[in-house]
């Protein structure tokens, strides 16, 4: 009775118009003004003159309007052009890198073993960790003077102690170590998720495999890893977004340099529209990225959905 | 085709604990259909894995085909095993999971097909080849996964309860097929399961095992008219033996030999007082169960089957018999049969 009688008054509120407006307005306010809002702005600005203390006049906003200016500009300049370039190799890289780290350790964390759950602790810190926090610690572990790396180089006779390479001030040291960085805090995160999809196989199917006569390089490449299919899909697509999008480990560690040998778009933005001023050119940059986030979350998902219909 | 064959096999998973198996010793015969039976926990799956290597031993030795195989992997054992969940691959199509062991095992590649359109004929799923296993019934899919067992020509097949996962009326047709199959290619098979009809009906012969300890291994018609203890006793049989304690000796008899007095031709018999206390109409039998009146056994539960043909009154008492020769004598401490002796009753 007091279950039909609950029933009951559940469908009554749910029929209720008040009731459901007031349980989905705030997540509906929260994506309006905190993603809505700035969004719409930064698509406005992005074809605007708009400049830090050149204040828009609402009432005739239309007068601000400047075409696709702002992005002939930006294509024309060879920052952006590399901001470009080292987003796409600092994504891809590092997202390469996170995916063979991140199976190895979740094929090692799989079996049980004294001290596993201290291990996972660990591994997983660098993912609990702030971003900028994180960032300061590479920043002095690269240091050009007091770069543990180096000592430990120069101990082991590697290195040269009167000429150290400069981590984070030669070109190609500079772009592997921002790279290294991305994933180191990417690593945890994305062996978490294939933890989660690896302990999903049923323990039957490597086993059916086994006795099949697939040894560990088949059954990995041909059984475990198509099945987690999806799930790697979805490791990926964070990754790269969150890889794509992050502007705290360039803007802490190089800032870009040197010589914009290791810009990214966001660091970009934020020099250029904040720093710089140009609200329209770092507007313009940020707004660059969203259709290949859109394209790149629109494959991944249709990856992830095709297998998991399988 | 090869024999398998333990030597005081044991694992025990936590130390200081009862093993899941403890000292099995077991041969089977070529070719022969033997059916390891027991309830949940009776480590008969444990056995099995052990078998094929999915699983090692803490003492003793398992050996196929005369060689010890302890230390080989599973795929260096030449075995073929069929999971409880058919674990197919389910990412690849029908013809791809038959194929699999042919490319593990390193088959040269252009007799693949043959070999997987023969599997898959045998077992009559040549039509489902490019589908994948979601796209199959449960009864397809275990057809699938013996089809795959059987590609590469194991020495022995295992078996980890490939009916449980169908329905009644599927199971039924699904056993026929097995045993059918297991006389077309005379695999030396190992059948686990919890179900004693199956084990009944399929078996050559059945090993019946508790808490990882064999009780009796024979053929079927040993292990239910012969039983080694009052465990396969009661375990085998549905309704279960009837067992009552009498001078310090536990006698037993199944309820299909509780009969009418008037119905037992034989002279030895023993006549029992029986109330009736409950009836349950099967179709083509009675189950009735009651209590014993007066005797030494006055008050104890038992369970009588008959066919039809005879009208039972809840609460009514009739002179019921049991023919002295199918009565069963089981040591009270040790639970195991000893030698049929007469015993007084009044």
């Amino acid at each position: 009775m007091a279950v039909a009688a609950a029933k009951l008054k559940s469908v009554g509120a749910a029929r209720s118009p008040l009731l459901g407006f007031a349980m989905f307005t705030p997540a509906v306010l929260y994506i309006l003004l905190l993603i809505g809002a700035p969004f719409c702005l930064a698509i406005f600005y992005a074809f605007s003159d708009a400049r830090i203390g050149a204040p828009i006049d609402w009432a005739h906003f239309w007068r601000h309007f400047v075409g696709l200016e702002n992005f002939r500009s930006i294509l024309q300049s060879p920052s952006f052009r590399s901001a470009l370039k080292n987003s796409i190799i600092f994504t891809v890289a590092a997202q390469i890198i996170v995916m063979v780290c991140a199976n190895i350790l979740s094929i090692a964390l799989e079996k049980p073993f004294r001290g596993r759950g201290l291990v996972r602790f660990l591994i997983l810190l660098p993912w609990v960790a702030p971003v900028s926090l994180g960032t300061i610690g590479w920043k002095w572990i690269l240091d050009s003077i007091y770069s543990v790396i180096t000592w430990v180089l120069v101990w082991l006779g590697f290195v040269n102690k009167f000429s150290p390479p400069m981590w984070l001030g030669q070109e190609g040291l500079a772009i592997t170590s921002v790279i290294l960085v991305h994933c180191w805090r990417l690593i945890p995160f994305s062996t978490v998720i294939l933890l989660a999809g690896r302990s999903a196989i049923p323990k039957e199917i490597p086993e059916a495999a086994a006795i099949d006569g697939a040894g560990f390089w088949r059954t990995t490449f041909q059984i475990n890893l198509p099945i987690m299919t999806p799930i790697l899909g979805v490791a990926v697509l964070f990754g790269t977004i969150f890889t794509f999008t992050d502007l705290a480990v360039v803007n802490l560690l190089t800032n870009g340099g040197p010589y914009d040998s290791t810009q990214t778009l966001p660091n970009l933005a934020f020099t250029q529209g904040i720093q710089g001023s140009d609200l329209a050119a770092g507007a313009a940059i940020s707004v660059f990225l969203v259709p290949v986030l859109v394209a790149i979350a629109y494959l991944m998902l249709r990856v992830a959905h095709r297998a998991e219909v399988v | 085709m090869a024999v398998v064959e333990t030597r005081k096999l044991t694992k025990v998973f936590k130390e200081g604990e009862l093993g899941a198996v403890n000292e099995v010793d077991l041969e089977t015969r070529e070719g022969e259909f033997l059916v390891f039976l027991g309830p949940s926990g009776s480590g008969k799956t444990t056995l099995l894995r052990m078998i094929a290597g999915l699983e090692t031993p803490t003492a003793g030795e398992i050996l196929i085909g005369g060689k010890v195989v302890n230390d080989l992997t599973p795929r260096e054992r030449r075995i073929a095993m069929v999971f409880q969940s058919y674990a197919l691959y389910p990412h690849l199509t029908v013809y791809n999971n038959i194929a699999f062991p042919l490319k593990a095992q390193k088959v040269p590649r252009h007799t693949h097909k043959e070999k997987v359109e023969w599997a898959a004929s045998l077992l009559g799923i040549g039509g489902l080849l490019q589908r994948k296993p979601r796209e199959l019934s449960g009864g397809e899919r275990q057809r699938v996964a013996l089809a795959r067992a059987i590609v590469r020509e194991p020495s022995v097949f295992l078996l980890d309860e490939p009916l449980s996962n169908l329905d009644a009326k599927l199971r039924l047709s699904a056993r026929e097929e097995l045993e059918r199959f297991h006389r077309r290619v005379g695999t030396t098979t190992i059948y686990v399961t919890h179900d004693q009809v199956e084990a009944m009906a399929m078996g050559d012969r059945v090993m019946v095992l508790n808490k990882g300890v064999v009780r009796q291994i024979g053929t079927p018609k040993e292990v239910y008219d012969d039983p080694a203890d009052t465990f396969v006793a009661t375990f085998l049989g549905s309704p279960p033996m009837n067992l009552i304690e009498n001078d310090g000796i536990i006698v037993g008899f199944r309820p299909e030999h509780f009969r009418l007095a008037e119905d037992i031709r034989e002279s030895a018999k023993v006549i029992f007082k029986f109330r009736v206390e409950n009836v349950e109409y099967l179709g083509a039998e009675f189950i009735l169960s009651g209590v014993l009146v007066g005797g030494k056994a006055d008050g104890k539960k038992v369970i009588a089957r008959l066919l039809l043909g005879h009208d039972f009154e809840i609460g009514t008492t009739h002179d019921f018999a049991v023919g002295q020769h199918q009565l069963k004598f089981f040591d009270r401490s040790t639970e195991k049969k000893i030698p049929p002796r007469s015993l007084t009753w009044q």
